[in-house]
This record gives structure tokens, C-alpha cells and sequence, in this order.
């Protein structure tokens, strides 16, 4: 049996814990203690619920891919997250983190964000609840998600550009921690995967295990049996997190993590931790981070800037060395093609992240001859259609 | 005892106030840097930190973050910055708090990094982002090379945080004098008073203050309340903004010089 929670330090063997600036301890401490309470609370739990269920559109469908499968020779199943209102599996953590600063009295949020879809999200929730919201966004990502800065905008959020560094989301991560450090009071910083110091890997994970709970209900309903590989998109790593937990004891269940393999091996050329990454520190975590010799972050690149971070959660790193999860990685070039394939095959244009999830199912697939696969479908392609555009202009004619 | 300790007692001794000076090693250059220190140290600077550049830098202002970006384009790594202080040390016996983020340092290796820093001459050293739950392996590796730990205290700190940094720390306890990030500020913030008296009811440790302190009047009204008062973003600036200047050391001492008028007849 895994153990299913962190210790009390927030540790998942050596990794996670608390590395922030002493300013930072006492209202991550408050944060614990209310989550822990509200996490027991069967009030907010119902609150969280029905608005999962009304506003969010939980559950979410398992769809049976007829056309790729035939075509591939596996069954595979799509987790269809990217049908949720804001078109991600996002809005799962925010409305649990969004009632929760509610009851802590905070009216503030402030969030970081990559490829926007956590940055659209947060704005949502804030919307919902009536709180002022700051979303901090490297300045590269709001070039390559312009559509998402507008509707962060459009829903009454203030979208800062952060210009700092690589001008993605680790710098707009750092800008929000800097936010943070100086209002501290009236303010709840409403992180967007399971990163930064405990308890976010455990609550953010824990608002995202729904997705495995349902999917793992829905195949059982289906095929009468658990899935043979579940894949998932790797960049901090909540909507993996969130189908893996509910198959962690289900020994013969694998599960694939897929990281961004960018355009090349070489250190800045891709974001695949595993690949040249080595434990250390960065933004509240102890985990596998890409740096150089000397301890400095390196720069990272993916055409899909949610997976484009130097880091991987801590309970991944976890389930890493366990080997209880595999983890690989998937070209910008491969994460594309396979976009276009789900796209023609099934109707569905996925996020370029859910891409990498489908094009390692995709690999596989030929070799899985009448197994089952189960792909999570973090979110949808809406946001990514300048991408598309720029990556497949022979359909851009007019 | 290390150099930190000797100097605490001095200052109680003679019945002074220490001037606690940082800044990055590397901007603009590591060459640079003891050049610098001297400057500083001529000012009357009574303890040097020097700031290890890191490419992250989540507690930093614009200011530091800036300098730290100079230093790591200029080359400097947490090797380098143990050169530059064995070149220091060479030449003077002021103390010497190495100021860094975690990462590099667990890069390096907390035991061989201890061992290098005591080697170089380093008295002690202060990390950023590690809480003091995280901290154990690192305060065995550092004391068990005689190098003293220094710990940040802050205004959002409850009481069991504040004997838990009193406990860690040795040498003198780092009071962040507000909520936020490095950087030079107008005025003192009402947080500092009533820190100073939480930490004090924890501790015998020496206090100094850090985060916005830049001018002689800060200086002179925390005098009254610590042992020791730090000035980092604005002798940053200093050196940012006359990096091309030959002036650049004269200035340094001279700021520092200022700055100590601020404690009158305990400078």
C-alpha cells in the first residue's frame, strides 16, 4: 500500500517540504491548518461538490476513441477534462482553493500562470466570489496565449507582465512569491500545480484527485476492468497527479508521465526533468529541477508553455524513484502531429499539453495490441490555435 | 568563536553599533569585488555579507535581482565567490557572512561547502529560502566546521517560529524589519519595534536589521533598538550605477561613512 499522504512536514520521501522565506512560514502554516480543517469539513466539501458539479461540469465524460483505436490497435479512452468550464482540468483546484480563502477571510488572490489556462481559471473563480485578482505571467507566455490574457482581462482579473528572466512561468512564479512576501495579510496565493511548499503538492493534488476517482469508476463501468497504461502531460504535474492517485495501489496499472522534450537534448532546449535534471530547490520545493554545475536554474523550452518549468512536483519525484511511475518525453514536433491526428480522427483539438499525453499513447499504441489506454485530455486547443496556426500553414491558405 | 562573535562582543565592549554591509560578489565583476570590500570596510563596515548571485532570486527587489543577473553574466559561481572571499581574507579580518539562496548551496554539497567556506575564511552563513525545519543537516555541516548560522526573523513570525530561528541561529539573529522583498525604502516600518521586543524575549543573541535600510536617520532610530543594522540595496545601487567609474570605491567608503553618522557617539 502507498501512502497516500505526504509527512506531517510535507515531505514524499526526501522530496517537497517548506523552503520559502521566513516571511512566508507563518501564513503557509495558517494555510495548512485551514485546509486541513476544511478538508474534514463535510459543509465545504458539499459547497465544493456542487459547484464542481453545476458551474464546472463534473463529471467529466470517458470517451472511447473508436477511430484511433481502430486505426492503432489499442482501446483507448479519453478523460475528457478538457470539457470543464475555462476548458481545463484547472478550475478543479481553483474553486477548492477560491472557497478556501473565502473561509479564511482572504479576499486577494494573486496566481501565477503559464499557457493562461490557471490564469483564466483563477480569474473565473475570483469572478464567482467577488475577490480582487492579480495574475502574474511571464511576458514571453503572453505573447504565445494572447487569447487567454484577454479573457483573464475580460473576467476582471489584472494580468502583470513579468519580464524578469525567461519571461515565462517560472519568473511569473517568482513574481507572484515576491507578491506574496509583501502582502501577505490579506492575500492568498492561489497556486496553480502541486509545486511550491507544503501543504500545495498535497492540496492541490488533493482538489485534482477527482479525475482519477471518476475515471477509474467510468472504465470499470466500460470495460469491466482498470486500464492497462494511464498517460498524462507533465509540467508541475497536477492533472497527472490527479489521474494517477486513484490507480497508485493498483499495482498493475502503469503509469506514463510525459514530459516536454522540446526541440533538442541539450540543456534550454526542452523541459524534461528527468533528462539532465538533478534534486535541489526552487520556489518552495525540493525535487528534480534542470540547472547547471553551479546550482543555477536553467532555462527550459516547449511549444507548450504549461509544460515549459525547470521543475516537476515533489510526489512525482516521489513516484519516480519508486519507480511506481514511468516517466518520458515528447517533442514539440511529436506533440503536434498527435494534436492534428485527435484532431481529424476524433473531432477533439486538445491543448499542445494533453498533446504530449496523446502522442505517447499514440507510440504505444501499435505495440498494445487490444490493451487499454487511458489518456487524460487536460484541456482543449482553443488557446493554442496561434500556435496551430504558426506550426500548419499549409491550412492557413485563403 | 568566529570572527561574528568576537565582533558582537567588541561593539558591546566599547559600547558601539555595527554596520552590517552586503553586496552581491560578482557585480560587476568578481575581480571587482575585494576591491570593494576594502572600500566598504574603510567606511567602517563591520561585517561584510557577501550575496551568492542565483538565477531565482524570490526574496529579492528589483535592485539585487539585478546585480545578481550582472554576476552570474559575469561569471560568477558559489566556487568563485569562495575564491573571492580567500581574497579577502588575505588582506583584512572582517567578518564575513556568506548570504545565499539554497540551491546552489545543496548543488555544492553542504559538507564540502562548509569545509570551503571555513577554509576561505567565511565566518558564517545565511540562506534565504530554507526554513529552520528544513535546516538540520545544513546547521550540523556548518557548526561542525566552526562557521556560525544566522537565521532570518520576520514580523509575520509567531512566537514558536521566533524560538525555533533563536534556536538555530548563532552569532546574531536577522531581523527582516518588514513584509516584502530586498529594497531601499522611504521610511521604517512599525513592525520593526515590537519584533525586536519578540526576539529579544527568546533570545541573548545580538539582532540586526535589514530589508529597506538606506539612510542615516533609518541607521540612528534603529541603533537605539539593536546591535547591528544592515544596508544592502542601496550600497547595490551605489555600485550599479558607478560601475564605470573610478570613483566607484571612494564613493563606497563615503556612503558607508554616512551611514555610521547615523549611530552618533556609538559609531
Amino acid at each position: 500500500m502507498m501512502t497516500p499522504q505526504p509527512d506531517p512536514r510535507g515531505h514524499f520521501g526526501p522530496y517537497g517540504g517548506r523552503y520559502v522565506p521566513e516571511v512566508l512560514m507563518a501564513p503557509i502554516e495558517e494555510l495548512e491548518t485551514a485546509y486541513l480543517a476544511a478538508r474534514d469539513d463535510p459543509a465545504f466539501q458539499r459547497e465544493l461538490a456542487e459547484l464542481l458539479s453545476t458551474y464546472a461540469g463534473r463529471p467529466t465524460p470517458l470517451y472511447f476513441a473508436r477511430r484511433l483505436s481502430e486505426q492503432l490497435g489499442a482501446r483507448i479512452w479519453l478523460k475528457r477534462e478538457d470539457l470543464l468550464h475555462t476548458g481545463a482540468h484547472k478550475i478543479n483546484n481553483c474553486l477548492g482553493q477560491a472557497l478556501l480563502a473565502r473561509r479564511m477571510g482572504k479576499r486577494r488572490i494573486i496566481a501565477e500562470t503559464g499557457a493562461g489556462q490557471h490564469g483564466v481559471a483563477t480569474a473565473t473563480v475570483c469572478a464567482l466570489l467577488g475577490f480582487d485578482c492579480v495574475v502574474y505571467m511571464g511576458e514571453e507566455d503572453m505573447r504565445r496565449q494572447r487569447l487567454n490574457v484577454f479573457r483573464m482581462r475580460m473576467l476582471g482579473a489584472r494580468v502583470v507582465a513579468v519580464t524578469s528572466g525567461s519571461r515565462t512561468l517560472k519568473d511569473a512564479i517568482s513574481e507572484a512569491m515576491r507578491d506574496w512576501v509583501t502582502n501577505v495579510g490579506g492575500t492568498h496565493y492561489l497556486l496553480g500545480s502541486v509545486l511550491g511548499a507544503h501543504p500545495y503538492p498535497m492540496m492541490v493534488r488533493d482538489f485534482h484527485k477527482i479525475i482519477g476517482e471518476e475515471a477509474r469508476r467510468q472504465i470499470l463501468q466500460a470495460e469491466g476492468r482498470l486500464p492497462d497504461t494511464i498517460f498524462a502531460c507533465v509540467g508541475g504535474g497536477s492533472n497527472a497527479i490527479g489521474i494517477f492517485h486513484a490507480f497508485l495501489n493498483d499495482k498493475a496499472v502503469e503509469l506514463v508521465g510525459v514530459e516536454a522534450g522540446g526541440r533538442g537534448s541539450a540543456i534550454g532546449e526542452h523541459a524534461a526533468r528527468y533528462r539532465g535534471g538533478a534534486p535541489g530547490v526552487l520556489q518552495g520545493s525540493y525535487s528534480y529541477v534542470l540547472q547547471d554545475d553551479d546550482g543555477q536554474i536553467a532555462l527550459t523550452h516547449s511549444v507548450s508553455a504549461g509544460l515549459d518549468y525547470a521543475m516537476i512536483g515533489p510526489e512525482h519525484a516521489w513516484l519516480h524513484d519508486q519507480n511506481r511511475a514511468e516517466y518520458t518525453a515528447v517533442s514539440d514536433a511529436e506533440a503536434l502531429a498527435a494534436a492534428q491526428l485527435l484532431s481529424r480522427t476524433e473531432g477533439i483539438i486538445p491543448a499542445l499539453e494533453s498533446a504530449h499525453a496523446v502522442a505517447e499513447a499514440v507510440r504505444r499504441a501499435p505495440s498494445a495490441h487490444g490493451k487499454i489506454l487511458l489518456v487524460n485530455v487536460s484541456g482543449r486547443g482553443d488557446k493554442d490555435i496561434d500556435i496551430y496556426r504558426e506550426n500548419f500553414p499549409e491550412l492557413d491558405q485563403s | 568563536m568566529t570572527r561574528i562573535g568576537h565582533l558582537f562582543e567588541t561593539l558591546a565592549r566599547q559600547g558601539r553599533k555595527g554596520l552590517i554591509a552586503y553586496l552581491t560578489v560578482g557585480d560587476p565583476s568578481p575581480d571587482r569585488t575585494p576591491a570593494l570590500v576594502e572600500a566598504l570596510v574603510r567606511g567602517g563596515a563591520d561585517l561584510i555579507e557577501l550575496g551568492v548571485p542565483f538565477s531565482d532570486p524570490i526574496a529579492d527587489g528589483p535592485v539585487i535581482q539585478a546585480a545578481g543577473e550582472r554576476a552570474l553574466k559575469a561569471g560568477t559561481t558559489l566556487r568563485r565567490v569562495l575564491e573571492v572571499a580567500a581574497e579577502i581574507r588575505v588582506k583584512s579580518e572582517v567578518p564575513l557572512l556568506l548570504f545565499t539562496y539554497l540551491n546552489p548551496v545543496v548543488r555544492y554539497g553542504l559538507e564540502q561547502l562548509a569545509r570551503d567556506a571555513a577554509a576561505a575564511g567565511i565566518d558564517g552563513c545565511l540562506l534565504t529560502d530554507a526554513s529552520v525545519e528544513e535546516a538540520g543537516d545544513y546547521v550540523a555541516a556548518m557548526h561542525r566546521h566552526g562557521l556560525d548560522t544566522v537565521f532570518l526573523a520576520a514580523p509575520t513570525s509567531t512566537e514558536r517560529r521566533l524560538k525555533l530561528v533563536a534556536q538555530y541561529s548563532t552569532g546574531f539573529v536577522y531581523l527582516v524589519s518588514r513584509t516584502g522583498v530586498t529594497g531601499e525604502r522611504e521610511s521604517l516600518s512599525a513592525a520593526v519595534t515590537p519584533l525586536v521586543e519578540a526576539v529579544r524575549a527568546v533570545t541573548n543573541l545580538p539582532l540586526a536589521v535589514g530589508f529597506g535600510i538606506s539612510k542615516p536617520e533609518h541607521v540612528a532610530e534603529l541603533g537605539r533598538q539593536v546591535e547591528a543594522v544592515v544596508v544592502g540595496s542601496a550600497i547595490v545601487r551605489l555600485i550599479e550605477r558607478n560601475a564605470d567609474n573610478a570613483s566607484l570605491e571612494i564613493q563606497l567608503e563615503s556612503f558607508v561613512r554616512e551611514l555610521k553618522r547615523g549611530f552618533g557617539a556609538h559609531a
